[in-house]
């Protein structure tokens, strides 16, 4: 822990030597809560570092993400939405992949009609000590964002 | 909606606030729409705190909290049991994780940190404002189980669960009782027999009233869930005139000419055509094999009375509160030529060996040979690198090694030698080995990449194995008979089980547990649970006590009559709902079926029993008529909003040393509980130990020693170097 001073000192560097217009894409990401959220965790356990516009709304299967919360959250601001699914791990349905990726193919088809590109969804497995793959996936996923052209 | 939330957020001693400025998003939550109480809070999780929320609540009339502080998985419980003791709802809790999923991540970026936070805990406070006071769901439970196997595990479980006044249903595949067990001559470490064990819990179990075993009988449906599974019983018929005394019977048996393969005796005899297993196998009623008696017509005549061909198999329904299943294991059967395996005579499995020993009570003979020495090849069919079985079978080096023992105390001179990989005789077992290598019996390590083979030659087996504990050296063996130590697989019909119950089954196709240790006999269908072998490899006391767990589980559940269910479950709104069948097309538990509602209207219905809540149904639904409690449209959507919603966070600037260390103590000092504040003030001035603290305040030195590892913990107060006989510790305000 900071001691109160060291504490005040420390912000004040960060926020000074910081710019205040953070440019990383905002991504949206679904973690379920029995094995990618744990996996989520464990990169901040770890103090594994991703960008802080990555926000997380745990789930408790990938199945049960409905495609119009990805278009309202790319309507909202949100550079691109990622699942962070159990795949065959899923201790809720072995349909749970092919599920989650209709789910994936029916927002695409939403996001083509309102002139969104289908490359700001993103679907990988998780598993629940996957730190460095979770922070891996964002680092590519905001990537392939920034560098979209529409 | 909710209109007054109150909002904790937590320094967690620095884990928290050393990266997000959690004062100022207490601050500036205060101003949101909707919040009465807003707090930061050196740990929201300590007792002192949930007494204060407790208080808020009450005071302030909140009808819904956000606590925003570490992962759900840890507190989760720790809140919602305080909104239960204040009175809310626990359903009106919102956790927010900004410790795992923000001031650790972002350590390196503590501004955007808290910008993250703040969104992460807005969009907690909208979805909060959303949150239903959901009850949970009552189950009427019927106070009946099911066992399925009646092999040791399941005739023990049976008889716990009767003792605790549950009518019981023991269902057997077979058309007697005892499964595996019987077929052992002696067990470690009583030394009873198999048989005399299957005795003993027959005969408990016959004197209980509420036990029905039924035998010859498989499951043929199951539907329904937790509280009342309706399932179907298949039982076959025995083809036996009940009304016959005993003594026809038996002349029937003794007159019987007509053999069959014995599978009970693994094909090392013939049984007659009508049988029981063993002499006292129960129930003490014997079969008839009907299929082996087609070409014999003057037999069924001549004992027409005794055997009943109109007898019919019979479907009986049940209906049971939980299952628990103790369907056991198959032993593996070694491939053909899989070491001379029924290529080579005298090359037999260990549970074949078991059988030949109880047959042969003088002499052990084996194809018309007397055996004078028996090699013993450990580990086919497990721990198989390349195969199927990766996993050690658990229970064979101990019954490898007690066979070996039993060989030469029964039968006098014989040479055992032992192929083995590693010997696992884990616990008590281990005198046994030190036995085994008393009584002169030799053994060979090998590899699993140099395996022992198997071969004829003119004088008879030839059995070479390069021994790793003599530098690899090639040792020639001719053994009599060749034992496979044969491990345990999974039921060939598991998976008939499986699909009816939806257990699931892991990589080793045994049952799969929700978790090895901390669930370690409930599966992932509530009121199912697994006991004894079927759920991987046990010896005899470890798979009973996996099924008396299992029995005690289910006695607390049958207990109260009625359990409760998690309300995160699936519903629909009747009037959108168009009945198409795609959410029940999707759900694997059948928690859905179409049902016709007060209004006459076709619609989708939720078992609430069954339905786990895990929304495959949710996204499929054309017309958006089924949700689940909790992740509804308006709860995800305005947690979006609040993750998209502009963040201001004003820049801080550097402040003095002396302001700070002013502050560190006073600021918080009038939220301190009082005896901090008395202690503080004790050592104010100067450091002390914890005896002077005693002394000065007149209090009792655990309330004192208590409260500054509390305050030392907190970082309100550090130690400062020990006293002179180096006996306690010196501790100051920090």
């Amino acid at each position: 822990m900071l001691s109160g001073v060291r504490k005040r000192q420390f912000y004040s560097y960060h926020y000074l030597s910081m710019s205040n217009d953070n440019k990383s894409p905002k991504i949206l990401v679904f973690s379920t809560d029995k094995i990618s959220d744990p996996g989520i965790d464990q990169a901040g356990l770890r103090k594994i570092h991703y960008s802080p516009s990555v926000y997380v709304i745990n789930m408790p299967c990938s199945s049960g993400v409905k495609p119009r919360w990805i278009l309202h959250a790319l309507e909202k601001g949100f550079d691109g939405v990622f699942i962070a699914a159990d795949g065959h791990e899923c201790s809720y349905s072995s349909s749970c992949p092919e599920r989650t990726n209709d789910i994936i193919l029916e927002s695409q088809k939403l996001m083509t009609e309102k002139n969104i590109n289908p490359k700001r969804i993103r679907m990988a497995a998780l598993c629940s000590v996957c730190a460095e793959p979770f922070a891996n996936h964002m680092e590519n996923f905001s990537k392939i964002l920034a560098g979209l052209e529409e | 909606m909710r209109q007054r939330i109150g909002v904790y957020i937590c320094h967690c001693g620095g884990n928290i606030s050393d990266y997000v400025d959690v004062e100022e998003l207490s601050k500036m939550f205060h101003k949101e729409d909707g919040v009465v109480v807003s707090k930061d809070v050196m740990f929201v999780c300590a007792d002192s705190n949930q007494k204060a929320m407790v208080e808020d609540i009450q005071k302030h009339n909140l009808d819904a909290i956000v606590v925003a502080s570490c992962s759900p998985k840890l507190h989760l419980h720790t809140f919602r049991g305080v909104a239960g003791r204040a009175g809310l709802n626990p359903n009106n809790y919102v956790q927010v994780n900004i410790r795992e999923q923000c001031s650790w991540p972002h350590s390196d970026r503590p501004r955007e940190a808290t910008v993250k936070a703040a969104g992460l805990i807005r969009a907690g406070i909208n979805r909060v404002a959303f949150s239903e006071a959901l009850d949970n769901i009552e189950i009427e439970v019927k106070k009946a189980a099911m066992v399925i196997g009646a092999g040791v595990s399941g005739m023990k479980a049976a008889i716990d669960l009767a003792r605790s006044g549950n009518e019981v249903y023991l269902v057997e595949k077979d058309y007697f009782v005892g499964g595996r067990i019987a077929q052992k001559e002696k067990l470690f470490t009583s030394g009873q027999s198999g048989k005399e064990i299957v005795r003993k819990l027959y005969e408990e179990i016959k004197t209980y009233k509420n036990v029905t075993v039924f035998t010859g009988a498989t499951i043929e449906k199951v539907t329904g869930s937790l509280g009342s599974f309706n399932i179907e019983v298949k039982v076959k018929p025995r083809y036996i005139n009940g009304k016959i005394d005993k003594q026809t019977v038996k002349r029937a048996m003794d007159d019987c000419q007509v053999y069959a393969d014995d599978e009970f005796n693994l094909g090392l005899s013939k049984r007659k055509a009508i049988y029981k297993n063993y002499p006292e196998a129960l129930p003490d009623v014997p079969v008839v094999d009907v299929e082996a008696l087609k070409d014999h017509p003057d037999y069924l005549e001549k004992y027409k009375a005794v055997i009943n061909l109109n007898e019919k198999e019979e479907t009986i329904a049940l209906l049971v509160g939980s299952v628990l299943v103790t369907t056991g294991f198959d032993n593996y059967e070694p491939k053909e030529g899989e070491f001379g395996y029924k290529n080579i005579p005298n090359v037999i499995t260990l549970p074949q060996l078991n059988r030949l020993m109880e047959l042969s009570p003088e002499k052990l003979v084996y194809n018309g040979k007397e055996i004078k020495s028996v090699a013993f090849i450990y580990c086919v069919g497990s721990r198989q690198k390349k195969g199927e079985n990766k996993y050690c079978s658990r229970h064979c080096c101990t019954s490898t090694i007690y066979t070996a023992l039993q060989l030469k105390s029964k039968y006098g001179k014989i040479q055992n030698y032992h192929l083995y990989r590693d010997i696992r005789t884990y616990g008590k077992q281990e005198i046994l080995y030190e036995q085994a290598s008393k009584q002169g019996d030799l053994f060979f390590k090998y590899e699993e990449k140099e395996m022992p083979t198997v071969e004829m030659n003119g004088k008879g087996i030839s059995l070479k194995v390069k021994d790793y504990l003599t530098a690899k050296k090639e040792m020639e063996i001719a053994p009599d008979l060749v034992v496979l130590v044969t491990g345990m697989v999974a039921r060939a019909d598991a998976s008939h089980i499986s699909e009816l119950f939806k257990i699931p089954i892991g990589n080793d196709k045994f049952f799969n547990e929700i978790h090895p240790k901390l669930k370690p006999v409930e599966t992932v269908i509530k009121g199912v649970y697994i006991g004894g072998t079927c759920q991987g490899p046990k010896n005899v006391s470890e798979a009973v006590q996996s099924s008396l767990a299992g029995a005690s589980k289910i006695t607390a559940l049958l207990k109260s009559g009625t359990v409760m269910g998690d309300p995160v479950v699936a519903r629909v709104n009747a009037d959108i709902c168009t009945w198409c069948g795609k959410c029940a097309e999707v759900c694997d538990y059948t928690a859905i079926r179409e049902i016709v509602n007060e209004a006459g209207k076709h619609i989708a219905g939720v078992n609430k029993g069954v339905c786990t809540g895990c929304g495959i149904c949710a996204p499929v639904c054309p017309v958006n008529a089924i949700e689940v409690a909790k992740y509804t449209d308006n709860e995800i959507e305005a947690m979006i909003d609040g993750f998209a919603a502009d963040v201001e966070i004003k820049e801080k600037e550097a402040s003095t040393v002396t302001e700070e260390k002013e502050d560190v103590v006073a600021a918080h000092m009038k939220e301190y509980p009082q005896i901090w504040k008395d202690i503080l003030a004790t050592i104010e001035t100067d450091k002390k130990t914890i005896p002077e603290v005693v002394e000065t305040l007149k209090i009792a030195p655990e309330m004192v020693t208590y409260h500054l590892m509390t305050m030392n913990k907190y970082g309100v107060v550090t130690p400062a170097g020990t006293n002179e006989k180096e006996e306690y510790y010196y501790y100051k305000i920090k």
